[in-house]
């Protein structure tokens, strides 16, 4: 119940800051450090809103609790908006509507960038397989899948281009 | 949806997390990964006095291969096991498993250590270690034991594991060359648990069928071992009569209970499909895929 230190690197920046253990990640980033782009479906990790990248690998930060994350490196939306790193995927998601409400977006652009880091050339199942931890409930996963293949396919061309 | 308060505590030794453990008794819960025990906390279904992090104990992490045994420290996430090298050598079993289990998300965090220790009926590890004949290490005030892994899972979340214990590691026994295995699960959406799921491994010498060891998951309380349907088959060249024979023996192997999804009734029945099915895999050349596979 004792409020315990933690410093960690978040987007980049250093923060130190005293959390209940009792708190996730996912809340210390929204209401703590303002990173409102993190969203909370669930909060049982079933629905993938809240997935950031810890250490470089895509988490569930309402399954992370904060106090475990002392000297880690977090990138949440807003980190991976600004850097440019997820642009292009952005623009496909907007091209191809595979967002209406946008809840699940944070969630699925972190997700399909882990992918596309991995994986330059996913099929259509390997995507699907990939977001099948990240609920949409309002556009169906059609469009998504189309956004993720068409984002891979602009990266691998221009890969190419430049090679 | 939020913790209920408790207190925390990060050892970064085994003999520090001993030591914790003994101290605050029943009101510590050990967490690894926390892909199970941070929902339950959230749900509030748990409400321990103090968590004790395991994260930070370097002597429960790594993957390596001691005298021809694969030995994973409890604290080898899921997503070790999927990207090893080394696993997919000695273990190529858990590595096709592990793609099964939940989602990318949760096997990045998700341990191996904890995922046994849970010992859900419908998760995909323990049949996998029950299946393989592995060893688990348990540490405890008194020093180290050794325990096989189908004499470790008791019941329904249910494990021998004492309050004041730690699995330390898994041993997985080197395998012959003519192993074989198979790995099948069906579940109604990729990552969700299993309505039922099979793991099994086997030898071949010749046409005849060896040490067939067929583990069931979401089949009953615990891992089970399919000892009826196995002896139908061991010992002879399967047939597509005799996979048949040894499905319907599966009555008297299985258990399972039937949920909101499923009726136990249909449990038993899509547990004798991907039996069939784990056999024609185990054994391409007797060209066992076919007719029977619609029979039921």
């Amino acid at each position: 119940m004792t409020p315990r230190p933690l410093s960690f690197m978040v987007n980049g920046e250093t923060v130190r800051l005293l959390v209940d253990p009792r708190r996730h990640l996912g809340d210390v980033l929204r209401e703590d450090l303002g990173l409102t782009g993190t969203h909370l479906g669930c909060e049982h990790g079933v629905c993938g809103a809240c997935t950031i990248r810890l250490d470089g690998e895509i988490v569930r930060s309402c399954l992370t609790l904060a106090v475990q994350c002392e000297g880690a490196r977090v990138e949440t939306i807003e980190g991976l908006s600004d850097s440019g790193e997820v642009a292009d995927l952005q623009e496909a998601f907007r091209n191809r509507n595979a967002l209406q409400c946008g809840y699940c977006t944070p969630g699925m652009i972190v997700t399909a960038q882990d992918l596309l880091l991995r994986h330059p050339e996913p099929t259509r199942e390997e995507i699907r397989e990939h977001l099948s931890g990240n609920y949409c409930r309002c556009t169906g996963y059609h469009a998504i899948v189309d956004a993720v293949a068409a984002t891979a396919a602009g990266r691998t061309a221009k890969g190419s281009a430049a090679a | 949806m939020k913790a209920p308060a408790f207190d925390y505590l990060a050892p970064t030794s085994l003999a520090g997390a001993l030591a914790a453990l003994a101290e605050h008794g029943e009101a510590a819960k050990l967490i690894a990964g926390g892909q199970s025990l941070v929902p339950a906390l959230n749900l509030r279904l748990l409400a321990p006095g103090i968590l004790i992090d395991l994260n930070g104990i370097g002597e429960l992490k790594g993957v390596s291969v001691q005298n021809g045994h694969l030995r994973l420290g409890a604290m080898t996430r899921h997503v070790e096991l999927e990207r090893s090298p080394v696993i997919r050598q000695h273990a190529p079993l858990l590595a096709e498993a592990i793609r099964h289990v939940a989602h990318p998300a949760v096997r990045t965090r998700g341990t191996i250590g904890g995922n046994l220790c849970h010992a859900d009926p419908a998760s995909e590890l323990p049949a996998c270690m029950v299946a393989l004949g592995a060893w688990f290490t348990l540490a405890g005030p008194d020093g180290e034991r050794r325990v096989p892994a189908n004499a470790f899972f008791k019941g329904v979340y249910e494990t021998d594991l004492g309050p004041d214990e730690i699995l330390t590691a898994i041993e997985v026994p080197q395998a012959g060359t003519n192993r074989r295995h198979a790995f099948l699960e069906l579940a109604r959406r990729s990552g969700d648990y299993a309505l039922v799921g099979i793991s099994c491994t086997a030898e071949m010498d010749g046409d005849i069928m060896a040490r067939l060891r067929p583990v069931f998951f979401a089949a009953g309380p615990h891992p089970m071992v399919a000892d009826h349907a196995a002896s139908v088959l061991n010992g002879r060249k399967p047939t597509a009569a005799l996979v048949q024979a040894a499905a319907a023996a599966l009555a008297d192997d299985l258990s399972p209970e039937g949920d909101l999804q499923i009726s136990a009734h249909t449990r038993i029945h899509l547990a004798r499909v991907i039996f069939r099915r784990a056999v024609a895999r185990l054994v391409p050349e007797a060209g066992l895929d076919g007719p029977q596979e619609v029979a039921a």
